[in-house]
């Protein structure tokens, strides 16, 4: 994991990073586009008894089958109003496999530099938890929370 | 000649000449004068010094070469098998299955020497035949005193006899240009060497990984023709320091020296060729080229260094499993994808025709000789992934006997069923379980000796591994005819360590007291011993089993021995299940742990300690409502009796109500991954027709 954010961390300081840049609720948030493996639209999810509250589910994606997180239910949002935007965006980390992150509309993907990326501080965490930040990126005239994809997917049972 | 690419062969090889040499060993130490399998030892430990020699794994050769030599004496009749001997072999053939170890970890056989087995062995070889066998082992001491003359009087750095033509010199000043260090190098091999151009090779590789070989003498085609003695120079550009490139050198087994110099091409140029001193070379250790003593022995502990530094860096070289599959298998797959292709152009040829003439008919047709194919296609490649349970059941001879010794009891093995076919997947987990089964029963089953003569039994302990297949199962039983399990100590034991109460022991079925066992933590064994009883015990193998899909059970008759009996899916990857409604939502229930289906009458539905049951054909049956365990919602279905499906674990049945019963059909299990944690209940999922995903509940959990 160490590395994983090492490796964020290098490529932050110097060229440009492409995010792709999605919606939840009225937030914008940027999710490091080398994460993510495919965007498809919302479809059956098979729901998993007992599972952690913020798991829908799962899918099945091409005979693979994939857990769906709401990312709604994982930053304490409302539940998911699934709407012709919903989608979800499948996220292949490097040594796991692959997960499903219901958003509610994927807007664009924008290139930021270093100098356009902060790091994220105390206050900034109004409703996300910090940890699942990796810094506040600007664009034009909005604020994207850039989302610490590896920790957002990996979670201690502490909920 | 690059020899890496062969490593995966030589392990697979490696390993059946092992397996050759151990069954060898056990049967010579029961009967010294068989000659066939003396014959036998003598083959595989020749070919495994071969291979090993051809594969640069230099330490394994030479303890190969040593058993070897010691056969040789025995076939030629100079020697007899004596007792200590075969010890000697076994820890010999201990520390080759450690060098394959280390060998299929990193690709590097390991520093360990195991100089004691080798003059152990070369010390009974000496005083069986007289003769000074031993001269072998020893080289070592040797070799680093004349090491040690080496260096220090430089007397061998015959690199600085290298001529260098005029346009040699351009490359030369195009290297100090890029402030390469130039050195000369000159390598010696050892006398034993066999496949000098081999090592050589590995040599000039090692080294046009950290820089570039300029000129060699004698030329690059001489030495791949192995037309020199033992010794060749080169010139060599590298931004290494000194130390780098002999550990480079040096980790090639069989080089008995490298030396290493700064290369003065002309008198001129000598000042810049200085320039770089290999100190400020971040790399460079403090050893001091004088203590060429010492090089010898800290030369296997650089061996790491530099295949961190250039292979290693790549990838793991590591060797990816692989499963030997008998050709004739292969051919048909390969006849199936054929006809698969066949059925595949049969409908495109149907699309295209004249739409008036499809007709449905021709279109099922098509469809079910679709199906046939991709069932036969299921079967073959399902056999592939089969394995008989051979592979690890037969190293357990091995370790009985070890036991033998180590414990002081008198016990042996009964093997049955080893062609016994199971998934490959299943045979690699299932080697740790059952060896701990067979070390309990050794350690605790059995009773020792002079008890078991006391007692009016076989002197001789006696340990069955059956192994069989039964309908979609295949069973494994480690018996022995030991002691059995005492029920009084196992509760008494239990309530010490507070694991169940007085009370409950009173209440407590054979069974259930048996069961305690493989709870955590929980050894009766009353002195802990080195071969069981840490306490980590069948509560592990438990784990392991029903990790794999199975389950295990126990039998004991006090006095009489215990059976330990592991059912084991046949395959993992796709199995019969029903399909079942609940709600709105579909599961499968694995039809082999499903024992009926009954339509129950509501009124038929008793309570027993607020508990539903039924009573069906004089067994009660505990009723296990599916949708409150799921949470499912129960939308407005309302029937006018249960289905209930009876399900069974071990002796325990359970009925599992559902709402509505689909059918039967073969699922194929997909993990639903780590992140999502579900307490167990859901075995995994799997790709229903239409693309749904349906679970599949685990009974084992359930009941």
């Amino acid at each position: 994991m160490e590395d994983i954010n090492e490796i964020t961390n290098v490529a932050v300081a110097g060229e440009g990073k492409q995010f792709i840049v999605v919606r939840l609720g009225s937030e914008q948030y940027g999710i490091d586009i080398k994460y993510v493996d495919n965007i498809v639209r919302q479809q059956r999810i098979t729901r998993i008894p007992s599972a952690q509250p913020y798991f829908k589910g799962v899918t099945n994606l091409r005979g693979e089958i994939i857990p769906v997180m709401s990312l709604r239910l994982k930053f304490n949002l409302e539940p998911d109003e699934y709407t012709n935007a919903t989608r979800i965006i499948i996220i292949k980390p490097e040594s796991q496999s692959a997960i499903g992150i219901i958003v509610d509309e994927v807007k664009e993907v924008v290139i930021l530099d270093g100098d356009s990326i902060e790091k994220p501080t105390a206050s900034d965490s109004n409703d996300v938890q910090i940890q699942y930040l990796s810094g506040i990126g600007k664009h034009g005239d909005g604020l994207i929370t850039l989302l610490n994809i590896t920790s957002v997917i990996n979670e201690k049972e502490n909920v | 000649m690059d020899v890496s690419q062969y490593l995966e062969i030589f392990i697979d090889e490696t390993k059946e000449h092992l397996q050759t040499l151990s069954d060898q060993f056990m049967v010579i130490e029961q009967e010294p004068e068989n000659m066939d399998s003396i014959n036998e030892i003598f083959r595989a430990a020749h070919s495994l010094k071969g291979m090993a020699g051809t594969m640069g794994f230099k330490r394994m050769q030479r303890l190969t070469h040593d058993m070897e030599n010691v056969f040789q004496e025995i076939r030629s009749g100079n020697m007899t098998v004596q007792p200590e001997l075969v010890d000697v072999l076994f820890r010999g053939l201990d520390a080759l299955e450690a060098y394959l170890a280390e060998i299929l970890e990193t690709a590097n056989e390991g520093t360990e020497e195991n100089e004691e087995i080798i003059n152990t062995l070369n010390s009974i070889a000496e005083k069986a035949t007289g003769k000074s066998g031993g001269a072998k082992a020893e080289p070592k001491p040797e070799e680093a005193a004349k090491a040690a003359e080496s260096p220090a009087s430089s007397g061998g750095a015959k690199y600085q006899e290298i001529k260098i033509t005029e346009y040699e010199q351009g490359t030369f000043e195009k290297a100090k240009k890029e402030n390469q260090n130039i050195y000369g190098i000159t390598v010696y091999l050892e006398e034993s060497c066999i496949l000098k151009a081999a090592r050589a090779f590995l040599v000039f590789k090692a080294l046009e990984e950290i820089g570039e070989v300029i000129k060699s003498v004698p030329s690059v085609q001489d030495i791949e023709d192995e037309k020199f003695e033992l010794d060749f120079s080169l010139v060599y550009f590298t931004e290494e320091s000194m130390e780098t490139v002999k550990a480079a050198i040096e980790s090639v087994s069989e080089i008995k020296e490298a030396i290493v110099g700064p290369f003065e091409a002309e008198a001129p140029k000598e000042e810049k060729t200085e320039e770089k001193p290999a100190e400020t070379q971040e790399k460079a250790q403090p050893k001091q080229p004088e203590k060429a003593a010492a090089a010898v022995q800290t030369a296997p502990k650089k061996e790491k260094a530099p295949a961190q530094k250039a292979p290693a860096q790549k990838s793991k070289p590591t060797v990816g499993r692989t499963v030997r599959v008998d050709i004739e298998k292969l051919d048909v797959l390969m006849n199936l994808v054929s006809e698969l292709i066949i059925a595949k152009n049969g409908l495109v040829s149907m699309n295209s025709m004249d739409e008036s003439r499809t007709d449905s008919a021709g279109f099922n047709e098509q469809i079910e000789y679709l199906e046939s194919v991709t069932t036969s296609l299921h079967e073959s490649v399902m056999k592939v992934r089969m394995v008989p349970i051979e592979s690890v059941v037969n190293r357990f001879p091995r370790m009985i006997r070890d036991l033998n010794k180590k414990l002081g009891k008198k016990m042996e093995l009964h093997m049955s069923g080893e062609e016994t076919e199971l998934d490959r997947t299943v045979i690699d987990e299932i080697g740790d379980p059952l060896q701990h089964l067979l070390r309990n029963s050794a350690d605790h089953g059995l009773e020792p000796n002079e008890e078991r003569v006391r007692l009016g039994k076989d002197e001789i302990g006696h340990i069955y591994l059956n192994a069989y297949q039964d309908g979609n199962n295949v069973n494994i039983e480690v018996r022995d005819d030991g002691a059995g399990i005492d029920i009084e100590k196992v509760k008494n034991k239990a309530i010490e360590k507070g694991t169940i109460t007085p009370e409950q022991a009173e209440t407590m079925s054979d069974k259930e007291v048996i069961d305690l066992l493989f709870k955590p933590s929980f050894s009766t064994a009353e002195k802990i011993t080195d071969v069981s009883g840490r306490g980590v015990g069948l509560d592990v193998v438990k784990t392991k089993i029903e990790g794999l899909g199975g389950n295990i059970e126990c039998k004991t008759e006090l006095g009489e021995g215990s059976c330990f009996t592991i059912h084991l899916p046949l395959t993992l990857a796709i199995i019969q299940a029903l399909m079942v409604e609940l709600g709105s939502e579909k599961y499968a229930i694995p039809l082999g742990s499903i024992q009926a289906i009954e339509d129950v009458a509501f009124e038929d539905v008793k309570h027993v300690q607020t508990k539903e049951v039924i009573n069906l054909r004089g067994s009660v049956i505990p009723l296990i409502r599916l949708d409150q365990i799921l949470e499912v919602d129960p939308g407005d279905f309302h029937p006018e009796s249960l289905t209930v499906v009876i399900v069974q674990k071990g002796d325990k049945q359970a009925g599992l109500v559902v709402d509505n019963l689909i059918g039967q059909q073969e699922i194929v299990i997909k993990s639903i991954g780590d992140y999502i944690h579900c307490s167990k209940l859901i075995s995994g999922a799997t790709i229903l027709g239409d693309g749904e995903v349906a679970l599949i509940l685990e009974v084992n959990t359930l009941v």
